[in-house]
């Protein structure tokens, strides 16, 4: 037992000083991941902002023909910018980009207007451009407005209820909880957490196993009274205990991000407060001894550090796959699905970030098979290590 | 003491040892001297454990490898081939790690390391890191964390190769320090003039076999040779038929 703590400390320790385990556990997964969570919801938060509220220039030729049009467009926050073009002239405009709307006022149009016909105007845009499509449609919207502030002025002067137009008002009833619609921005959470986790883990399983042969130590470690099981638990340990850090840091930085963004602002109430993010934790730790296992079970069978580092690159993805199938399946939690790792822990994940209640049957299944499996890779590890081919 | 009885072992179809027995006695220097793929490595890894004889076995102090290789295992310091350090840790720390896993207490440790950069003029370097270090350095450091428990008995693979004349020099004085204080000094090269020049016991062992044993007197006598070399090319030959 005494050896286990010996080989857990100094791999635990030596590992504090390479640089590679320390960006991959404490930085990359921790930082950058919640990191580009953060700028990822925060840019598709700001910009669905952006097109309610912006100030959108328009283009007009000859806005001197529709004077209120144009009143109507400013006081609703349209910049109207006079230009000069005829028809082949705004189709470049747009084409190059000089302008992103161009609205052409016709000859007719106050002729038309004042006679009580429809009116024409001729509004450039192109359609392909996904975002000034949205300008667009916003102006489609102000246009379409003032038409039917012009329409009701009109039944109004011949003594008609101008409701007589409206005769069907639909109204929006969004189901959708403030939590679950951060849920849904929050997706990629689970799928982020697991991975920075076993990330944080990864150079030093393959260090202690491939690295450890590769440098020639293993032979020399061998020679001594200390039981290779126990060496090896104590490695398989270590890595755990890379992982625990990765998975607390990761967890916490989210928190932190999820406050950041705050999107309560945007109606969203993701709430990861202290309890919440512990209970994180707890529910994702018991798949770090499951990780710890397979990766260096796995890199015992490499012969170099390189071929560690691919290898480990691809179990890296096997917890992921669980996850792809449950977004390909449209896979709801039962308790049978509790038994396979990394989609247990991103289903209670989810359980716990949309505040759903959580079947405690669940969490057992989830820990204990996470636990167990853990325990029976390790031993395998174990039993790896006990080869004479292990010092290839 | 060391003592190898009929010593066999198979990888696949390469039989790389199939028949090594001699011993090694306390307070004497014992080489084991032959060409590359001799059997040497392999003979010595039965020794300390790493490989399990398909047939024979061997004893250290008594303590059957094959039945308790841990107790044979607490009495060897092994200096193995290629003897790997941890680049992040100091010379220091690499001999107080094997002091721990050798079950020493935290005090005895410290002053056996002590002790030992003290010996082997370690001073310069012993707190930096292994990363950079020579060549010769190196093997000091693999050498003191060997002898950290301050083994009975001390096996080295290959132990100069790849060191300059002052590192060889070193290592030279440091086993017969070591065979002065009485402990059983076993290593493994294939330079017939080095171990001849230190040896007080030359096991020549050739094709998986020995060959021949004895003093390197004895060894001239036996072949009729003027000089080790020829007797060495002649005992090598000869186990070939």
């Amino acid at each position: 037992m005494k050896t286990l703590l010996t080989v857990f400390r100094k791999e635990f320790l030596e590992n504090l000083r390479d640089r590679r385990t320390i960006l991959s556990a404490l930085v990359f997964g921790p930082l950058f991941g919640p990191l580009l969570l953060a700028l990822t919801l925060q840019l598709s938060l700001s910009r669905n902002e952006a097109i309610a509220d912006e100030p959108m220039a328009v283009a007009v030729t000859h806005a001197e023909r529709a004077p209120n049009l144009m009143a109507f467009l400013r006081e609703r926050n349209v910049s109207i910018e006079e230009v000069t073009l005829d028809d082949a002239g705004a189709r470049a405009a747009i084409l190059d980009r000089a302008h992103k709307l161009v609205l052409a006022v016709p000859e007719d149009y106050g002729a038309r207007l004042a006679a009580g016909q429809p009116a024409p105007l001729r509004l450039y845009a192109d359609s392909s451009d996904l975002f000034n499509d949205r300008v667009g449609d916003r102006l489609r919207t102000l246009l379409s407005q003032h038409a039917q502030q012009i329409a009701q002025l009109r039944l109004l002067a011949r003594g008609v209820d101008p409701l007589v137009i409206a005769p069907i008002a639909v109204q929006d009833v969004d189901v959708a909880t403030p939590r679950s619609r951060a849920v849904l921005a929050l997706g990629v959470l689970s799928y982020l957490i697991i991975i920075a986790m076993l990330m944080g883990g990864m150079y030093l399983a393959i260090d202690a196993t491939a690295g450890e042969r590769e440098r020639g130590s293993l032979e020399p470690l061998f020679t001594t009274p200390a039981s290779r099981s126990l060496i090896v638990y104590g490695k398989v340990l270590a890595t755990a205990a890379y992982m625990l850090i990765s998975l607390v840091l990761t967890v916490l930085a989210c928190a932190i991000v999820v406050r950041w963004v705050r999107l309560e602002d945007f109606g969203m109430s993701a709430q990861l407060d202290a309890s919440t993010t512990l209970a994180l934790i707890g529910v994702t730790a018991p798949l770090i001894l499951t990780g710890a296992g397979l990766m260096t079970v796995v890199a015992s069978f490499t012969k170099s550090y390189r071929e560690a580092q691919t290898w480990l690159g691809v179990v890296l993805l096997v917890p992921t796959l669980p996850l792809a199938f449950v977004t390909l399946l449209n896979l709801k939690p039962t308790l049978p699905l509790m038994a396979v790792p990394s989609l247990s822990q991103h289903f209670l994940m989810t359980a716990l970030l949309r505040g759903d209640p959580i079947d405690p049957r669940a969490v057992a299944i989830s820990v204990g098979v996470s636990l167990a499996l853990g325990i029976a890779l390790s031993w395998l590890a174990a039993r790896l290590y006990r080869r004479e081919a292990i010092l290839g | 003491m060391i003592e190898a009885h009929g010593l066999a072992k198979r990888f696949g179809v390469v039989q790389a040892v199939s028949d090594v027995s001699f011993t090694a006695r306390d307070g004497l220097i014992t080489g084991l001297v032959g060409p590359n793929g001799a059997g040497k490595s392999t003979t010595l890894r039965m020794l300390y454990t790493l490989l399990r004889p398909d047939a024979g076995t061997a004893l250290v102090d008594g303590h059957d490898v094959r039945t308790d290789p841990e107790a044979a295992r607490r009495r060897l310091g092994v200096l193995s081939h290629n003897a790997g350090l941890y680049p992040s840790l100091t010379a220091r720390e690499n001999i107080l790690y094997f002091g721990e896993l050798q079950g020493m207490a935290r005090a005895e440790r410290e002053r056996r390391a002590d002790e030992l950069i003290e010996l082997l003029e370690m001073q310069e370097f012993a707190d930096r890191r292994a990363k950079g270090y020579s060549q010769g350095q190196r093997l000091k450091t693999a050498l003191a964390r060997a002898l950290v428990h301050e083994p009975r008995n001390v096996v080295l693979d290959e132990p100069t190769n790849g060191l300059d004349v002052m590192a060889v020099r070193n290592l030279r004085a440091l086993l017969l320090r070591l065979r002065a204080a009485g402990h059983c000094v076993l290593f493994s090269s294939h330079v017939m003039q080095e171990v001849a020049g230190l040896c007080d016991e030359i096991v020549v062992i050739a094709h998986g076999r020995v060959v021949a044993a004895g003093t390197a007197a004895a060894l001239l006598e036996q072949t009729a040779s003027a000089s080790l070399e020829e007797a060495f090319v002649v005992l090598v030959e000869d186990g070939r038929a």
